[in-house]
């Protein structure tokens, strides 16, 4: 039977990384692409030059396949909270329906409702009004993004709630907290920004494509020229606010935090990984090294999570085990006390039952002294805490020294535009177009960061992923699974054809 | 002022704007009817194409309504969400895989290169028309004929149904249910597309269709009112919140809640008179008669399932497992905060209906599918 469970949420974790992989490839193209379509067609109609329009139009139609899919793929991770999350959405459900609802009602029907002026009324509205549409729709995408991530802020860092006993669930004591965590907000900055990256390569890349080919180079050099721009400012910005989301999770995630730097051992001064691959022998509290080979660079991860050269960085060993010298406590110890909570939970439910209002009193007293260990009472034992440790240090370290190599490409790119002979840059013009690839390996890496070192936890401390499936047999799971492998796999095999061809066409058929 | 309404009244209200948005959703399946009209209406590749882009340029609206749905009712009816979506699992899952094919489907189906081959696209529009529909009015029809589920102590579901959800559609109630809507979204797809385009041969053939179709609408919905009519329901008690099987019950609350009977009744009536306006009166705009009247039908289904103590998603394995809207809901405070919210639904609606004018103040002509913009069209 627990074997049984265990599958089922592993499936549901597959099937939900599976799908919301899947719809992320497509989603910061469009959060991106949006803006730059915007942009073109501002151009288009201050300069009246129908050059520009034929530019808008061509990555209009880009846009809008890309889009199709991303709307695809996006549905099913609406319903999926409910399919594979039941226990979740019951739990929580009271605090996170409303940015879900929130964001069908102020971003999609945006997106929904001017999608078919910029597609289709061309001859049908005027020119002020079909650009205004497309703005609308690139600030509806972003929005979108916005409402989607105060609910996965949310899931991060849980606020502006309380549990009610007598309901077994969370409920919402304040929205604003919700709604202006500060999660939230750092989290949307850094993820549309570094969408706009990746919308920035892809047009920079197909773009430098066109150079290589001696083929449409006015209309690529200016696209190229209005994509690098974007997307320089974005990759410092994002840089930036990467920075701020490193401290972020410092400060309310340290267990994700030293996964993300393979810290075993905390210290004071601690050292920044600049590279390094990790020992796969390493345990939780063994005396092994972290790394096989490393660079460090010392001091710089204190600053990085306390703003100071000499501030303590917990490690996972701290976290686990406890360090009263650091004011620590570890997993172990919260997840005896959570078991107590766990218990008295169950005693209160049994003493109302019963109509013993003195047992149901105390026994919720024991409960709100012990709840805000609640979720560890849920764990096996404080080990269970620590996150799947090589994935989220490769993928943090994957996608910080892409975000720097960006930064490069981006001012190499204006350099030579500048100087007026991109055309003849071979080099260049082949690493943009390689780069367009490793923007979205970039992004996804970023996700996986941010989902993975989360576990166990579907909710930070609260609720871990395996107390929030749906009970249902894993047979069910897994077949749903594949199938979505299946049918999005069979899809983007469309879009990539689809896309290819239209590239291949070109602007000016 | 929102926040001194107590928590029935919030409840009531969240189960109408609930309601909204569904019978909003089927007025806007005239996107799915045209989908199917697809393979029975059109002659040759012109009409064909002019169906695709007059449907096509609507088809995320309802698409985003059924979006909302359900985030309207995680918002407001967590333990709903939760439990009709985890526990009638494939049923959910078949009705998504639908939406998830339809929504490449317009884009793509006209592409080179896009590796399925026209037809198959246009297979995915009649599946999302036909299937996704069927199982949306099954699973609908649960409310009224209930589903074998149980709640624990800690309202965590455990589903007893090994087909898990998809033995909704072998109830004759449930398939009627299912049937009507999907004859119903074709009747409405007819009178859409008649009022939309400019081509006398193709509006000719959207009149017949739109009366062929609502005659053969008319059974399942005789099987689906007779039943409502004469079936057990599943009563709450408004004092102890103990649900009960009572004999007629909806029939009770047809006349307990004589507006619901005018709703229905209304309804009707627009949808008839949309039919025959097409049909015999000649005339284009049966669309939006029979578009209101189907938002009335709805709103009148949705008030039958929720108000007056009935349980609208009733177990059968567990009769106190048994959801309604006052067990199945979100905090006070958390409805007070959507309601402000859903304030500004009017302003989304304004803005709507500005843009389809503005959009729809011509009609589609076939010069229009193969002028300048000939490439950007479906
Ligand atoms: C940071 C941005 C972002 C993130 C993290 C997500 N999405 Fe998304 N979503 C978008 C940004 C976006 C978008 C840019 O707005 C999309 C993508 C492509 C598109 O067409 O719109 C979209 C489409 C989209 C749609 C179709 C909307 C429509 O009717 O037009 C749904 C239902 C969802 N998403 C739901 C989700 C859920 C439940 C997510 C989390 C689990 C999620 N998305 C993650
Ligand atoms: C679209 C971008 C996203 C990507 C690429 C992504 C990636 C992932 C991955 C890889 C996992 C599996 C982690 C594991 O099991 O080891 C996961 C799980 C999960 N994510 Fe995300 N995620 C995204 C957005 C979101 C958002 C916006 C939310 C919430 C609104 C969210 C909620 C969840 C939930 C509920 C799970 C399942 C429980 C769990 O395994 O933690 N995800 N996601
Ligand atoms: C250049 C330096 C960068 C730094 C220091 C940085 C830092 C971070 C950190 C710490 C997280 C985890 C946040 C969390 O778990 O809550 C994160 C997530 C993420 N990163 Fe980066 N990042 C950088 C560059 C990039 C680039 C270039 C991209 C993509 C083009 C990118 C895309 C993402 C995405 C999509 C996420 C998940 C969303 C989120 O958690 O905000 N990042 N990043």
């Amino acid at each position: 039977m627990e074997m049984e469970i265990l599958s089922t949420v592993n499936w549901a974790r597959a099937q939900f990384a599976l799908t919301a992989m899947y719809h992320w490839i497509f989603v910061p193209l469009t959060l991106g692409l949006s803006f730059l379509v915007a942009f073109f067609e501002s151009i288009y109609l201050k300069s009246g030059n129908e050059e520009w329009k034929k530019i808008t139009k061509f990555w209009m139609t880009l846009f809008g396949i890309n889009f199709a899919i991303g709307v695809a793929t996006g549905i099913i991770l609406e319903f999926e909270f409910g399919t594979n999350w039941s226990n979740y959405s019951w739990m929580v459900g009271d605090i996170f329906g409303a940015p879900l609802a929130v964001e069908g009602i102020f971003a999609f029907f945006l997106e929904a409702t001017f999608f078919a002026v910029m597609f289709f009324g061309w001859e049908r509205v005027s020119k002020k009004f079909h650009l205004f549409s497309t703005w609308m729709v690139a600030v509806g995408s972003n929005l979108s993004a916005m409402w989607i991530l105060i609910a996965n802020g949310w899931m991060q860092f849980p606020t502006g709630m309380a549990f009610n006993p007598d309901k077994a669930r969370f409920e919402m004591q304040n929205i604003w907290d919700v709604f202006l965590s500060p999660v939230a907000i750092s989290k949307f900055v850094h993820a549309t920004s570094s969408s706009f990256i990746v919308a920035a390569l892809f047009v920079l890349g197909i773009s430098a494509l066109f150079l290589l080919q001696k083929r449409h180079q006015k209309m690529a050099k200016r696209s190229m020229a209005v994509a690098a721009v974007f997307g320089l400012v974005a990759s410092l910005f994002v840089a930036i606010n990467g920075d701020e989301s490193a401290y972020s999770v410092a400060q309310r995630q340290p267990m994700k935090l030293a996964a993300m730097e393979g810290l075993y051992q905390g210290s004071t001064g601690a050292s920044l990984v600049a590279f390094g691959v990790l020992n796969p022998a390493k345990d939780v509290g063994d005396n092994q090294s972290e790394f096989l080979v490393s660079a460090k660079l010392p001091g710089l991860l204190s600053l990085l999570a306390t703003r100071d050269f000499n501030g303590f960085v917990p490690g996972i060993n701290d976290l686990v085990a406890g360090n009263p010298a650091q004011n620590i406590i570890g997993a172990n110890e919260r997840v005896a006390n959570g078991k107590i909570a766990v218990a008295a939970l169950a005693g209160y439910k049994e003493a109302k039952g019963r109509g013993d209002a003195a047992g149901a009193a105390a026994a919720l007293a024991t409960f709100n002294t012990y709840q805000g260990d609640l979720g560890y009472g849920y764990l096996k034992n404080g080990e269970a805490a620590v996150p799947p440790v090589a994935a989220t240090f490769y993928s943090f370290h994957i996608m910080v020294v892409l975000g720097s190599l960006f930064i490069l490409l981006f001012v190499l790119v204006l350099y030579h535009l500048k100087k007026g002979d991109i055309e003849n840059c071979t080099n260049l013009n082949q690493a943009s177009f390689y780069a367009l690839f490793f923007g979205y390996v970039a992004s996804q890496a970023g996700w996986v960061v941010a989902e993975v070192g989360r576990q166990p936890w579907a909710i930070q401390n609260l609720l871990p992923v395996g107390v929030a499936a749906t009970p249902i047999g894993s047979g069910n799971v897994q077949a749903t699974f594949f199938i979505f492998l299946i049918l999005f796999t069979t899809l983007l095999i469309a879009e990539i054809g689809i896309m290819v061809k239209q590239i291949k066409i070109g602007p000016e058929a | 002022m929102i926040g001194n309404l107590d928590l029935a009244t919030l409840q009531n209200i969240w189960w109408l704007i609930g309601s909204v948005v569904g019978s909003l959703f089927l007025f806007l399946t005239f996107v799915q009817g045209g989908q199917t009209l697809l393979f029975t209406t059109p002659q040759g590749d012109l009409e064909k194409n002019l169906i695709i882009n007059s449907i096509g340029r609507k088809w995320e609206l309802t698409f985003t309504t059924l979006v909302l749905f359900g985030g309207a009712l995680f918002a407001a009816f967590p333990l709903f969400y939760a439990t009709s979506f985890g526990g009638a699992y494939w049923v959910w899952m078949l009705i998504l895989f639908t939406f998830i094919v339809q929504a490449v489907s317009f884009e793509y189906r006209s592409k080179p290169n896009n590796f399925l081959g026209a037809k198959t696209y246009e297979v995915f529009l009649l599946i999302n028309g036909s299937l996704g529909i069927l199982l949306i009015g099954a699973a609908v029809g649960t409310f009224f004929t209930g589903s074998r589920f149980v709640l624990n102590g800690y309202n965590s579901v455990a589903w007893q149904a090994p087909f898990h959800g998809l033995e909704a559609a072998l109830n004759l109630f449930n398939v009627s249910l299912g049937l009507f809507l999907v004859f119903l979204a074709r009747v409405l797809g007819a009178l859409y597309l008649l009022n939309n385009i400019d081509h006398a041969p193709l509006n000719e053939r959207c009149r017949a269709a739109a009366w062929v179709n609502f005659l053969i609408a008319l059974p399942f919905l005789l099987v689906v009112l007779v039943s409502l009519l004469v079936m057990d329901g599943f009563a709450v008690d408004p004092a102890t919140g103990v649900v009960s099987m009572e004999s007629g019950k909806y029939l009770h609350n047809l006349l307990a809640m004589p507006m619901v009977d005018l709703l229905l009744l209304a309804g009707l009536v627009g949808v008839i008179y949309g039919v025959v306006s097409a049909k015999f009166l000649k005339k284009d705009c049966g669309i939006w008669f029979a578009g209101l009247g189907t938002v009335l039908v709805g709103l009148a289904i949705f008030a039958l399932a929720g108000y007056n103590n009935t349980a609208f998603y009733p177990s059968l394995s567990d009769l106190q497992s048994s959801l309604s809207i006052r067990n199945a809901s979100s905090s006070h405070y958390t409805l007070v905060a959507m309601t402000y919210v859903a304030l500004a639904v009017p302003f989304v609606l304004a803005y709507i209906f500005y843009v389809w004018k503005l959009m729809d103040a011509k009609k589609i002509t076939p010069k229009e599918l193969d002028g300048e913009y000939a490439k950007d069209m479906y």
